[in-house]
């Protein structure tokens, strides 16, 4: 058996109202569209992962959260209806997905034999989260690929950033192990936002452009930096600022998804492909991935 | 409505999130403790003439301000993110829709940005979910429950409580009301045997039985004015601020005359979960006075920022 590898990484923010603006079936919601920045990007990166052979995206999320250890979707399939508990208005969204069991079951154990506190989510009443809805639908319209979505653990508040980024690499390690170890070609996805500080009122018409910016000029300034490292490859470098940006811009980051991607990828010298900035009810998002293949990587924006 | 005009808050009720009491209360000592509580107070409930039950649930963040269900009937089957393994919770709870979208005008009356949510499959939380299993499990009183703002702070959260008492002002309705949330909120990280819980740590069980004794001595403004105290020392810092006392005390009166009772203090799973009552009086307790601005309308960011700056 070949080996199993990661063939992309994709950072990729789950504001529902992405999906909310594509208007998809699924969703019961309606709209006029929006926040075309980031769903035009999101396109174009769908269209990369269409061209690119895998089997199984593995998804890290914010909005499964966990304190007790990390843990793993654990059954072959979910179908139900996801309500945003924030944003009811705009995602309401009936999901029928495929889970890669094996693949789930072989990261467990890979994180179990590496300390970690694990557990297998085997409740099939189990509602599976928005965010994983949303960044899965955006990234693979067609849901033609089984998922596993990885909880967060929620060491930044327990403990604190620093112990975070020990545990998150720690786990992206575990990962990285188990696929190389499945044979399978697999695209991680982190879920998550850069700076997060939301307005608290919205428009009428949340689509209205006209009222959508960044929270602060701090945030923005924050998420460039940020966007610029990954621009120039210094994936290391953005771990390790992570604490401060984390603390500074309230950021999403906190979560771990995209340390533990990068950690999985064995934080990447390489440029990250960059496919939109918008900010979406006050928050930072950035759409990149990082394409470990030298001949397909590109410089997209 | 009481002849002095201001609403009949028949009892307050604080109790826990955690899914242990519904789902497993036989696995320990505590457990079937805190379960035992919760009964008693579904007791009390039942004897009592309330119209309504509402609920403040800290495991219900919002961030579009305040959001209120109002789904006449939500139903749905719930299932924790961490204790998934302990089964699902299936549940049908009545809203009361004419109090939620009352209560919605007056928090904007009162400068705060609040919605109702009315959508078939919107996730009840956790802590909501078991406290109306135990407290109202045929649904005989109707209910409403109101959502935590992620980053609303003491004035908002006291304005809220006050639209509250507008709302069951004008309606002329008699209430229970009940703050869901743990005292000590840190929880073991790894799996336990539940025989085995305890408090996280001595500190959390010093502070907590510090907390029951204000509760019980019926001192429910003087918690209020220690809430940012409690949440510096007990409270993970997951939210801007511990809110619960904030939000009771102020939809209760914003005083210390209550009849407290501490009917159970038990670890779930590492966290301080407590279920008492507090049921208004005539006595009262303490002998302090407070600094802090009582506050009537909530008129958002002061906009510091943009002050005070050298053109």
């Amino acid at each position: 058996m070949a080996k199993g590898q990661i063939v992309a990484g994709c950072l990729a923010p789950h504001p529902p109202h992405l999906v909310y603006a594509d208007n998809p079936p699924q969703n019961e919601a309606y709209s006029e569209g929006g926040w075309e920045t980031l769903r035009w990007g999101y396109q174009r990166l769908a269209r990369k992962l269409k061209n690119i052979d895998y089997d199984a995206i593995v998804i890290f999320t914010p909005h499964w959260q966990t304190y007790i250890g990390t843990h793993f979707l654990g059954l072959p399939e979910f179908k139900s209806k996801s309500v945003d508990p924030v944003f009811p208005n705009l995602f309401r969204y009936n999901y029928d997905l495929q889970v890669d069991v094996e693949l789930s079951e072989a990261m467990r154990d890979a994180a179990s034999q590496e300390g970690i506190i694990t557990k297998m989510m085997t409740n099939p009443d189990f509602r599976v989260d928005y965010g994983t809805i949303t960044s899965c639908h955006l990234l693979n319209p067609e849901w033609d690929k089984p998922i596993v979505t990885i909880s967060s653990n929620r060491n930044t508040h327990y403990y604190s950033p620093e112990v975070m980024i020990e545990q998150a690499t720690a786990l992206g390690r575990a990962c990285a192990k188990a696929i190389e170890e499945s044979g399978k070609r697999v695209v991680l996805v982190a879920s998550h936002s850069l700076s997060h500080r939301h307005f608290v009122e919205e428009a009428p018409l949340p689509e209205d452009m006209s009222k959508e910016h960044i929270y602060n000029h701090s945030q923005y300034v924050w998420d460039m930096k940020i966007v610029e490292m990954m621009r120039d490859g210094k994936s290391r470098e953005v771990i390790d600022i992570m604490p401060e940006f984390t603390e500074q811009t309230i950021a999403e980051t906190e979560g771990g998804g995209l340390i533990w991607m990068l950690g999985a990828m064995g934080f990447p010298d390489f440029p990250a492909e960059i496919y939109g900035y918008q900010s979406v009810i006050g928050t930072g998002n950035v759409i990149a991935c990082w394409d470990p293949n030298d001949d397909t990587r590109e410089y997209v924006l | 409505m009481s002849e002095t005009n201001e609403p009949e808050i028949l009892f307050g009720i604080y109790c826990p999130p955690h899914p242990q009491p519904l789902l497993s209360p036989e696995a320990s000592e505590g457990y079937s403790k805190l379960r035992a509580a919760y009964d008693e107070c579904r007791k009390r409930i039942e004897e009592s003439e309330a119209d309504i039950i509402l609920v403040y649930s800290t495991t219900w963040p919002s961030i579009i301000g305040h959001q209120i269900q109002a789904l006449e009937k939500a139903i749905w089957t719930h299932v924790d993110d961490d204790f998934h393994y302990l089964g699902s919770m299936p549940y049908e709870f009545h809203m009361d829709t004419e109090f939620a979208h009352s209560m919605k005008e007056n928090c904007e009356k009162r400068g705060l940005e609040a919605r109702t949510v009315e959508y078939e499959g919107f996730p009840i939380d956790t802590g909501s979910v078991v406290a109306l299993q135990l407290l109202n499990p045929d649904n005989r009183i109707p209910s409403c429950i109101l959502s935590s703002n992620m980053y609303s702070n003491r004035s908002e959260t006291i304005v809220l409580g006050k639209a509250v008492r507008d709302t069951l002002a004008q309606q002329n309705k008699k209430a229970v009301v009940v703050v869901v949330s743990s005292l000590s909120n840190r929880m073991f990280t790894e799996h336990i045997d539940p025989k085995e819980d305890r408090i996280h740590s001595q500190k959390d069980d010093d502070w907590n039985r510090k907390i029951l004794e204000f509760f019980d001595d019926g001192r429910l403004e003087d918690l209020s004015q220690l809430s940012r105290d409690i949440h510096g020392q007990i409270r993970v810092q997951k939210v801007v601020a511990y809110k619960p006392a904030w939000w009771l005390a102020a939809t209760m009166g914003q005083h210390n005359n209550y009849d407290g009772e501490v009917l159970a203090y038990e670890a779930l799973h590492g966290s301080g979960g407590a279920v008492i009552t507090l049921t208004p009086s005539t006595g009262s307790v303490g002998d302090k006075e407070f600094d802090e601005d009582d506050v009537e309308f909530y008129r958002g960011d002061r906009n510091v920022l943009d002050k005070g700056m050298l053109e």
